[in-house]
């Protein structure tokens, strides 16, 4: 058996990172989750992150 | 490198923020105390702003500066006097003070003299008026001369006489102290204005004035719980000014507010303003108010929030959510979240129900454009009208776009001195 089924095999825990919809799911289904407070840097605005980036 | 660079000077910037010994030593007047004051100037709150672009409270505060200056005798003659171009308007921050709400500061006006007794530069701000009809809501009626005309002839020289029989007042030990007694700062300021009178009150006495007017001033304190943030604000501005200048340093060292815009100086980048239209406050109205008699965000206030306290704060202030909206579990992830944006952890300045953790201090502006998270100011509401006063209280942020074109601009200056 793939390790992957032996993952699925035992109670899943879960830490979601991105969008909220799969959290809100995995919750609905009773199953352990938690979701990661995450946004990309400058909310995705591609000229702000360049700006910061070359201060880094 | 350059990151090196930057954390250097942003490490040395909140090392000065950190370091000021904001101080009380004497009352003056803004004529003779603060920088190129002439008879025709007229300081106010924010950013620079024109007469035809200020808003109603605004307005009506320097209708009624000129009339208290007796350069006008009505609101007719004080608007055509303002219109004229004969008087200079400038922000208080452009002569080392701070005003809350309109801000407005005119030439006999008795000011707080503060020190900030590491660097020795100093800050100054009028007295506070207490709530109702008052020129910093732009009240302009006979009862608000009156007023002033008091603060002026018989609250400063009283005032005055006491401090000289008491002596300076550290006050950053007071604010560390207010701080474990449920005030932020900003929006409270019920502890400080009691510390303030038992610190006072033993000399208030002592002074030669009649009973009856030692007795009026001391109630006069007492009557207004905002008394001491007209001591908060200064001790604020003169441990931020320091910092202006430290090339390198993204920190945030002004953020200010004229009812019109939004403005935030940071240190890197000198005295160069970067303004956006003031928001809307969210919170709670007065009874027979709503948000539409608000007027946007105003004041100078928002200087007890860049120096780490006011809604940074706001988790020591448990009482004020009753005032501004919310729950004691939003006050404490307000404080926390201003982590987020800052540099490092206020070294007097402590939260109880954080552990006694320091509040958030010093802004980054890349900290702020990187994660999304606005600065949380905690303030009083102005209704739009002149002569109205406050209707309501709540939170505000600063227009991230201010956050955006200072980034923008320190990445520009960096490229104009090839350093990038």
């Amino acid at each position: 058996m793939s390790k992957i089924n032996e993952l699925f095999n035992k109670e899943v825990k879960v830490i979601n990172i991105g969008l909220e919809s799969f959290y809100n799911d995995l919750k609905k289904q009773k199953v352990s989750v938690t979701h990661v407070n995450w946004r990309p840097a400058a909310g995705g605005n591609k000229k702000l992150a360049s700006l910061l980036s070359r201060l880094k | 490198m350059l990151a090196e660079k930057i954390a250097q000077a942003n490490k040395e910037a909140v090392e000065r923020l950190q370091n000021a010994q904001p101080t009380v030593v004497g009352i003056g007047t803004a004529g003779e105390n603060l920088p190129g004051m002439t008879k025709k100037t007229v300081l106010h709150a924010g950013p620079p702003v024109t007469w035809e672009k200020m808003s109603g409270p605004l307005r009506g505060a320097v209708i009624g500066g000129l009339i208290y200056e007796g350069l006008a005798s009505n609101e007719e003659e004080a608007i055509k006097l303002a219109a004229s171009g004969e008087i200079t308007f400038d922000p208080c921050h452009h002569r080392d003070a701070v005003g809350p709400m309109a801000g407005v500061v005119t030439y006999s006006m008795p000011v707080w003299i503060v020190q900030n007794k590491t660097f020795g530069n100093y800050a100054y701000c009028t007295f506070n008026e207490g709530l109702g009809k008052v020129l910093r809501f732009g009240a302009y009626g006979e009862e608000v001369i009156t007023r002033l005309k008091w603060i002026e002839n018989t609250l400063a020289p009283v005032i005055k006489a006491t401090l000289e029989l008491a002596g300076e007042i550290d006050l950053k030990t007071m604010i560390a102290q207010v701080l474990q007694m449920g005030d932020e700062g900003h929006n409270r300021n019920k502890a400080g204005t009691s510390l303030l009178i038992r610190e006072l009150a033993p000399y208030v006495v002592k002074t030669n004035f009649s009973d009856d007017i030692k007795a009026d001033v001391l109630s006069f304190m007492h009557s207004n719980d905002h008394f001491f943030l007209n001591l908060t604000m200064p001790a604020a501005k003169c441990a931020l000014e320091p910092m202006k200048g430290i090339k390198y340093s993204t920190l945030v060292y002004t953020m200010a507010r004229n009812g019109t815009e939004f403005g935030i100086r940071v240190a890197g980048l000198g005295d160069r303003w970067f303004t956006a239209p003031a928001e809307l406050i969210n919170g709670l109205y007065f009874p027979g108010y709503s948000e539409k008699d608000a007027n946007p965000d105003i004041g100078d206030s928002a200087i007890t929030e860049t120096s780490g306290i006011g809604g940074f704060a706001m988790a020591a202030a448990m009482p004020i959510v009753q005032f501004v909206g919310g729950t004691p579990q939003d006050a404490m992830n307000y404080s926390k979240s201003m982590y987020e944006i800052t540099e490092a952890e206020n070294n007097a300045y402590k939260i109880p129900v954080l552990d006694f953790r320091g509040s958030a201090t010093g802004i980054d502006i890349q900290k702020v454009i990187e994660t999304g998270i606005r600065p949380i100011i905690n303030t009083g509401i102005a209704h739009k009208d002149p002569g109205v006063g406050q209707v309501g209280a709540g939170l505000v942020n600063p227009p991230m776009k201010c956050f955006e074109d200072a980034l923008e601009a320190f990445v520009e200056q960096l490229e104009a001195a090839g350093e990038l």
